[in-house]
């Protein structure tokens, strides 16, 4: 059991959602974060005050996956969040210690497969 | 009016002064409307149209645009005799007691607004530049050709076609060149795939709200006195709108059981554009009518329209073509010369002038559609139209304006110093 954790560019966020739903990934949340991960920075410029945007904006998807889903869902992750230009994200997979589906009590296995299955 | 010797009354000219001002604010107005239902990585570009529609249609207007309209009675156009606003002075334009100078600055609100209505069927996805440019030559070739006929002595007034406030020019000139250049520009990227829905609906209402404010200066002054046709269309202003919302809260409910607010500014608009041709010519009583009617067609358009791969974004033709086209057919049906002094329609004993209102809203889309379309895919030869799949996947804002409505400056780096700009930090390129 994993959690794949992907950030990825806020306007690839719905590709994204529909290559995961192809994939047969179900249970998604989605946050929206600032971050930075070497991108080239943009300029904006506020009455005569010139900034650099240091912070990008971004989309943190978290899918706590069995494992035979984790390839799966990672590919479904780049596919849909690709451009192949600078800033198009990064994915994460960490190990999930336990899972608990709140409503049944069922845990791991149980809890990280979508019920409508 | 055939007076000799027309002389200026001040009553009548401190209300088109006001009534200038009330039409001006119609186009930030505007801006509001449609920022509000675009993503909000649009806002700003969507509400810098509307904007860049006032920088460039007044400049136009004042150079050629105003003579176009309303030097001479020529059929088709008008002359170049006031081109550069040479001999618009302070003596009182004919048929009018107000100064010709005063209204020039009327109608070139008129002008501004129409350019403005167009860009709402491109945006999200037309370059700024290009819109500018499109602004610039549109401004000219169809809203003034268009006002000349409607307004300034040209064939369909001189015919005996009835549009008081603009529903020729404006409404329907705006709604099918919204069509025309939503057809040329494109789809954006991700219509029909995605939903894209309005990031806020506080800014429709309030846009909405102060368009219906700005339009009694647009009907009520479109009498250029404070005679009764003002009166009657200022009257008929508060109305009409109210009427349509009634009939669109009702479509509401009967089709998804509940009333929307987008939905009723929508119809505040489309009760405001069903009167604008008619204001001065109809009863009281036949504008709320109107005003119940109109409702429909635009309701249907709406519907119908986000169905089909037309991506006419804010809907431009169902809120202002098409119930512009309603008004002025209504004119032809219940104009009544008892209330307007100039003439009946149908219902009072004269068919010919539905006659003449069917030809304005037959002629008035072809030639708004045709010229729009042949007009952008000109320019379109010349420079991109609109902005690449990446650009328009950031946003407008960023991409042509290097600006953000809702930025937060969290992790901004100023890089002004006293200096200058500090390039040293400076280390890369916008986007």
């Amino acid at each position: 059991m994993k959690l794949v954790i992907g950030i990825v560019r806020p306007e690839k966020a719905n590709d994204v959602l529909e290559s995961l739903y192809r994939a047969d990934v179900r249970g998604v949340s989605m946050s929206r974060v600032q971050g930075h991960g070497g991108e080239l920075e943009r300029v904006e410029t506020y009455r005569g005050t010139t900034v650099q945007m240091g912070l990008a904006e971004k989309v943190r998807f978290e899918i706590a996956v069995s494992d035979e889903f984790v390839q799966p869902t990672v590919e479904a992750l780049c596919e849909g969040a690709r451009t192949g230009e600078v800033g198009d994200g990064k994915i994460f997979v960490v190990p999930l210690e336990q899972a608990v589906r709140i409503r049944t009590g069922d845990t791991d296995m149980g809890a990280v497969t979508p019920v409508d299955k | 009016m055939l007076s000799a010797v027309a002389e200026i009354d001040t009553g009548d000219t401190a209300w088109m002064l006001v009534a200038t001002a009330l039409v001006l604010m119609m186009t930030p107005a505007l801006g509001l409307f449609y920022a509000g239902l675009v993503r909000s990585k649009n806002t700003l570009n969507t509400f810098m149209m509307c904007i860049g529609a006032i920088a460039v249609a007044a400049v136009t207007w004042a150079a050629v645009g105003y003579s176009i309209a309303f030097d001479g009675d020529g059929s088709l156009i008008g002359g170049l005799g006031n081109a550069f606003l040479n001999g618009v002075d302070f003596a009182p334009r004919d048929g009018t007691t107000i100064p010709e100078l005063l209204f020039m600055a009327f109608q070139a609100t008129f002008c501004i607004i129409t350019v403005a209505l167009v860009s709402g069927a491109v945006v999200e996805r037309m370059r700024f530049g290009a819109f500018l440019v499109f602004a610039a030559l549109w401004s000219v070739l169809v809203y003034a050709v268009l006002a000349h006929w409607a307004f300034g002595g040209g064939w369909l007034q001189a015919g005996g076609t009835l549009d008081f406030a603009g529903g020729i020019p404006v409404e329907m000139g705006s709604g099918f060149s919204a069509l025309a250049a939503a057809l040329v520009v494109g789809a954006r990227k991700d219509y029909g795939r995605q939903a894209l829905l309005p990031h806020n609906a506080m800014y429709v209402l309030l846009g909405a709200g102060l368009l219906w404010f700005g339009w009694f200066g647009f009907n009520g002054g479109s009498g250029f006195s404070t005679g009764d046709a003002s009166v009657l269309a200022f009257v008929n202003t508060l109305l009409t709108p109210a009427c349509t919302l009634l009939v669109w809260f009702a479509l509401d409910l009967i089709r998804g059981r509940k009333v929307t607010a987008i939905g009723a500014a929508t119809a505040i608009i489309v009760g405001c554009v069903a009167i604008t041709p008619a204001g001065g010519f109809i009863s009281p009583g036949w504008a709320m009518l109107l005003g119940a009617l109109a409702a429909l067609p635009s309701y249907a358009i709406i519907v119908w329209r986000t169905r089909t791969r037309v991506d006419e974004t804010l809907d431009v033709l169902a809120a202002h073509g098409l119930a512009g086209f309603t008004g002025i057919l209504f004119i032809g049906l219940f104009a009544e010369l008892a209330w307007n002094g100039v003439s009946d329609g149908l219902f009072y004993g004269n068919a010919a002038q539905l006659g003449d209102q069917a030809l304005a809203a037959l002629v008035t889309p072809i030639y708004a559609f045709v010229a729009t379309f042949i007009l952008l895919k000109l320019i379109g030869a010349v420079m991109p139209l609109r902005a690449s799949e990446r650009e328009e996947g950031v946003g407008m804002d960023v991409v042509q304006h290097g600006e953000e409505a809702y930025v937060t400056g969290e992790g901004a780096i100023l890089i002004t110093t006293e200096a200058g700009v500090d390039t040293e930090r400076l280390v890369s390129d916008p986007g």
